[in-house]
């Protein structure tokens, strides 16, 4: 089976990244796996929100607020782990579970009222949702709050990872990221995939043949909040805090952004997305540059944002869209 | 029921209504008219507060600050939309939130570098900066008067710009029917343009408004954006009428809810508890009306006509 | 746990100085940018003018100072003390305005022998429960002034008390410490969202119509400019006077002065505390800045002064993290305040004075010790530390 030039360069990325806690302790600088860690949980949290924003053209802006809820899972867990004793809840397949289960539960309610709704007004529905998680949790007061919850002790995965191990750490986001991976291939290629994408093209066919793109949408919906509270979870422990501002609407515009930066249309596009809005971060705010005694670096944003409307306008379809053999989008 | 305490927390909440009239008024003209995701609203909101910090202090008059701030938010809304946003109209609303996105994150870092990331204050005349007996006994501030006597004059002129000129003529039928527009001829680049520079002088009044009360520094629309948003799809979206009410609503529910719902709660749970969690179920209200809105009815209370 | 403990500390004794002669790396993590950005300006201003005293050496050391802006978030500081302990590898990380952001960053610095000086933020978690041997403040604990304000406040015969206050960790704990002394009522209080809320007509309108004898309030930084407005604003002042912690101070006074004259607070310091360490400062504060300093700056400045001492009295050989903990513990050095002198939680047991907002002879607002209201107090939460 030859692969194609695309397929090589997806494949060149992903040993790169497999590499990755290698070439930190190489050059001394272990700081980098963790800015990498965070690279590939956001771009998993991308990958499944594309579900529904590339495949689906559900715009959803409630991403940022599932994957608080699980970040607010492990939190929860480990605070009452230690105030109370209860060690169970620390236990990380049990907060895993925990997860997944309300998540679920969130997303059937939230789907089902939400996608009654379309374009302009679906946008408005989610971010509306979305808020309310936000204000829950700043409403609790036990669990910080506004000021946020400090996780004292991550999850316990019972000896099989050890996710205060930075490397651990690493390899289990890296393996999780080919899990997702593979997971929406597997979806976009299947029967389901292609209801939710005829869907988005037109839905009266769908209709026409049979099938009610409702409950394929709601499904695709919770599909996606479940990854998400996956990636709150590795949140969670990666920074040791979770707080209502990872569930602010801005985070989930965030990803919004790097699935479209990095080209909606293909699989790996959101993780180029997610590696290239870091990466320019780092890469823009150490310019050496110094004008009029002003260091370029101290004012990235100011590149990066006008950066982003040039690429709008010029790279239709992403970075994804740059390379050989993309699909186009519409 | 103590009533003089409702009528001022009414009075504080048509106050907030009137400031996110201002913003919503232009954002649900863009929304409504040229089907633009225009995060940045927030940015131009913004700007105007910045603006009329400078303004002020070079002309040593708030009023002087004020007047030169409005024209110099149109120019802006105006080169914007030109040298950035007019392509995308055709575009997807994910592109448009990409393109806005970076427009978001190139003026707070503009603003920092010109201005410094501290923050300004807007000093008020001495005759704002005192307080009126509206009803014996309830001083209120002057300038929040001030506020809901200029909110009100901005929707009186908006009512007449929409319903009694030409210009008025062509933004109602671009919100009921875009490509009828297009189809007959009119100059519809021209005419989103001056929609968009008018949606900007709006968000720089609201700004340069909310300036002297709260605090102009980087990234202040953040918060109020969403708010706005919230008011936009209760009104309906390209309803200035449905904007206008939207917002008195929500600003009363935000702040008599902010006001009497910690009492309320105190019945039901703990003193401390009923007075942390009262700011957040609060802010939560305006979320389940926006959801029940969208859900029941969701065109909006006073949708545009010819919009089902 | 003992095992990630053997591991940092063989890193931290890998990645250490063992030859006097390595410079010694500071980390300073305070709010740099938003309104709050002044106070975090005025921390600065107080850590340079240290170190420009102590002729940048410390123990016969170079030192290096790395400055990182929270952006009043949690989280940006998490990441930024994330950054200076990995990245950066300093030896001592001190700042923290905000109670929150310090609870975010704590674990990070102290779990990896790092040591944490506090130059502002003092939670209660902190002096308590999850107090930790590398933690030392050079500030106070977030109840100790409020308690001395509920003590000031009886005196004065205040019997019924309305309290507005941000609800943050600092706030709680400014309330529950004023709560713990004041023997009046407390009539109403109000929790207003913090840093979100500006906004404090709809709490002032309450405060009108409960009628009190008197406003207690914390609001730092910016929301104490915006509250002192909105109150002149309200006319309030008449019928309602204003006591408060930390709302007011030298960084406010050149902007909020005339609303403040006679404003009544407590404060472990103030620019006329009479001690020869102050007077250094205060002087040379002045001089280099052309400005009164507020006890912010005051804070950082006996940062770097503890800071130096320890350094002094290990011979520059910070790599025995053990003597230098001891070094700092001991805390030898002439504080602005007098002596140091560390409780079990390395809070300061220090004196609390009753401060007042005054002109001083150049015409420039100041604020200015009446009497002293509490002596040698410690924070209620060390009995919960367990060191």
């Amino acid at each position: 089976m030859a692969l194609s030039t695309r397929s090589k360069i997806n494949i060149c990325l992903l040993v790169l990244l497999a590499l990755v806690p290698t070439i930190t302790t190489l050059v001394d600088d272990s700081f980098y796996t963790g800015v990498f860690s965070r690279v590939l949980i956001l771009a998993i949290a991308a990958i499944s929100l594309n579900l529904l924003i590339g495949f689906g053209g559900l715009v959803s802006f409630g991403q940022a607020a599932f994957m608080g809820v699980g970040a607010y899972v492990v939190g929860i867990g480990s605070f009452h782990m230690l105030e109370d004793g209860i060690d169970w809840m620390g236990n990380g397949y049990i907060q895993l579970a925990g997860s997944v289960i309300i998540s679920v539960v969130l997303c059937l309610i939230i789907g089902t009222i939400s996608l009654r709704t379309r374009g302009m007004y679906f946008i408005m529905i989610t971010i509306a949702f979305s808020q309310m998680l936000y204000f829950t949790a700043v409403g609790v007061d036990i669990y910080g709050g506004d000021d946020g919850l400090s996780i004292y002790e991550r999850s316990d995965m019972l000896g099989l990872i050890d996710l205060n191990d930075e490397d651990s750490f690493y390899y289990l986001c890296f393996i999780s990221l080919l899990f997702v991976l593979w997971f929406f291939h597997k979806i976009n290629h299947s029967r389901f995939g292609q209801v939710i994408s005829g869907s988005k093209s037109n839905e009266e066919r769908m209709l026409a043949i049979g099938f009610s793109p409702f409950k394929y949408r709601l499904a695709a919906f919770v599909i996606s909040g479940v990854f998400a509270g996956y990636s709150g979870f590795l949140m969670a422990n990666l920074n040791d805090f979770v707080s209502p501002d990872m569930m602010h609407w801005t985070r989930s515009c965030e990803l919004i952004v790097m699935i479209v930066l990095g080209g909606v249309a293909g699989l790996f596009g959101p993780l180029y997305g997610a590696l290239a809005f870091l990466l320019l971060e780092e890469l823009l705010s150490s310019i050496p540059l110094n004008i009029a005694g002003l260091r370029v670096g101290e004012y990235w944003q100011l590149i990066f944002g006008p950066l982003l409307i040039v690429l709008v306008l010029c790279a239709r379809n992403g970075i994804d869209g740059l390379l050989p053999g993309a699909k186009h989008d519409k | 029921m103590n009533w003089l305490l409702l009528l001022e927390q009414v009075l504080n909440g048509f106050q907030l209504g009137m400031l996110l009239f201002l913003l919503a008024a232009g954002l649900t003209l863009v929304f409504g008219i040229m089907d633009f995701v225009n995060l940045a609203h927030g940015s131009l909101y913004m700007m105007g507060a910045f603006f009329c910090a400078t303004f002020s202090e070079w002309t040593n008059s708030f009023l002087f600050g004020a007047l030169l701030t409005i024209p110099a938010t149109f120019i802006l809304g105006v080169v914007v939309e030109m040298v950035a946003l007019r392509r995308l109209y055709s575009r997807n609303h994910l592109d448009q939130v990409l393109a806005t996105f970076g427009l978001i994150l190139f003026f707070n870092e503009l603003v920092r570098l010109i201005w410094g990331p501290v923050g300004l204050d807007i000093a008020l005349p001495d005759f704002l900066n005192s307080s009126v007996e509206i009803i014996p006994g309830v001083p209120y501030p002057t300038y929040r008067l001030a506020i809901i006597v200029l909110g009100l004059a901005v929707a009186l002129l908006l009512y007449w710009i929409i319903s009694k000129t030409r210009l008025g003529m062509l933004i109602r039928a671009g919100a009921s029917n875009r490509e009828m527009m297009g189809a007959l001829g009119i100059n519809v680049q021209l005419l989103f343009t001056l929609v968009f520079g008018l949606g900007a002088t709006l968000a720089g009044i609201a700004g340069l408004m909310a300036g002297p009360i709260l605090s102009v520094e980087i990234g202040m629309g953040r918060s109020i954006i969403i708010l706005t948003f919230v008011v936009i799809v209760i009104g309906g979206i390209g309803s200035i009428k449905g904007a206008f009410i939207a917002a008195i609503l929500v600003g009363i529910i935000d702040t008599v809810g902010r006001s009497f719902l910690p009492d309320i709660l105190k019945l039901m749970v703990s003193s401390d508890a009923a007075s942390t969690a009262a700011p957040a179920i609060s802010s939560m209200l305006i979320y389940f009306m926006m959801a029940l809105v969208l859900a029941i009815r969701p065109q909006g209370l006073f949708p545009p006509k010819g919009v089902a | 746990m003992f095992k990630k403990l053997a591991l940092a500390s063989v890193i931290a004794l890998a990645t250490s100085s063992v030859f006097a002669g390595e410079p010694i790396k500071i980390g300073f993590v305070t709010t740099l940018s938003t309104g709050a950005g002044v106070i975090g300006q005025d921390m600065r201003d107080g850590a340079e003018l240290a170190l420009d005293q102590l002729d940048r050496k410390m123990g016969g050391s170079d030192v290096t100072i790395i400055y990182e802006d929270d952006g009043f978030k949690p989280e940006i500081g998490k990441q930024k003390t994330d950054k200076l302990v990995k990245k950066d590898k300093v030896d001592f990380v001190s700042g923290y305005i905000w109670s929150h952001v310090l609870m975010a960053s704590y674990k990070k610095v102290v779990d990896n022998d790092v040591f944490l000086i506090g130059s502002n933020a003092g939670p209660s978690t902190i002096a308590g429960k999850r107090c930790h041997e590398n933690f030392f403040s050079t500030s106070w604990q977030n109840d100790q002034n409020a308690m001395a304000m509920g003590e000031v406040l009886n005196q004065r015969g205040i019997k019924r008390l309305y309290i507005m206050a941000p609800n943050y960790a600092a706030g709680k704990n400014m309330v529950a410490g004023v709560k713990r002394t004041f023997k009046g009522e407390v009539v109403g209080q109000d929790m207003t969202k913090f840093p979100a809320q500006l906004d404090f007509s709809a709490e002032l309108a309450k405060v009108r119509a409960a009628k009190p004898d008197a406003l207690w309030v914390f609001y730092p930084g910016k929301h104490g400019v915006q509250f002192l407005k909105q109150y002149s604003q309200s006319k309030l002042a008449k019928d309602v006077p204003l006591y408060n912690i930390f709302t007011i101070d030298n960084l406010s006074l050149p902007r909020v002065g005339e609303w403040a004259e006679g404003s009544l607070m407590t404060q472990f310091w103030a620019p006329n505390l009479d001690t020869p360490a102050n007077k250094r400062f205060v002087d040379g504060f002045k001089e280099k800045y052309d400005r009164y300093p507020s006890f912010y700056a005051a804070q950082s400045y006996d940062s770097m002064m503890l800071i130096d001492s320890a350094v002094r009295k290990v011979d520059g050989d910070i790599s025995d993290k053990d003597a230098v903990r001891a070094a700092l513990t001991e805390a030898d050095f002439e504080s602005v305040r007098g002596k140091i002198n560390y409780g079990n939680n390395h809070f300061p047991i220090q004196d609390f004075y009753l401060t007042k907002v005054i002109k001083d002879s150049d015409g420039v607002y100041t604020t200015e010790i009446v009497n002293k209201v509490l002596s040698n107090h410690q924070d209620p939460y060390a009995s919960k530390c367990k060191i």
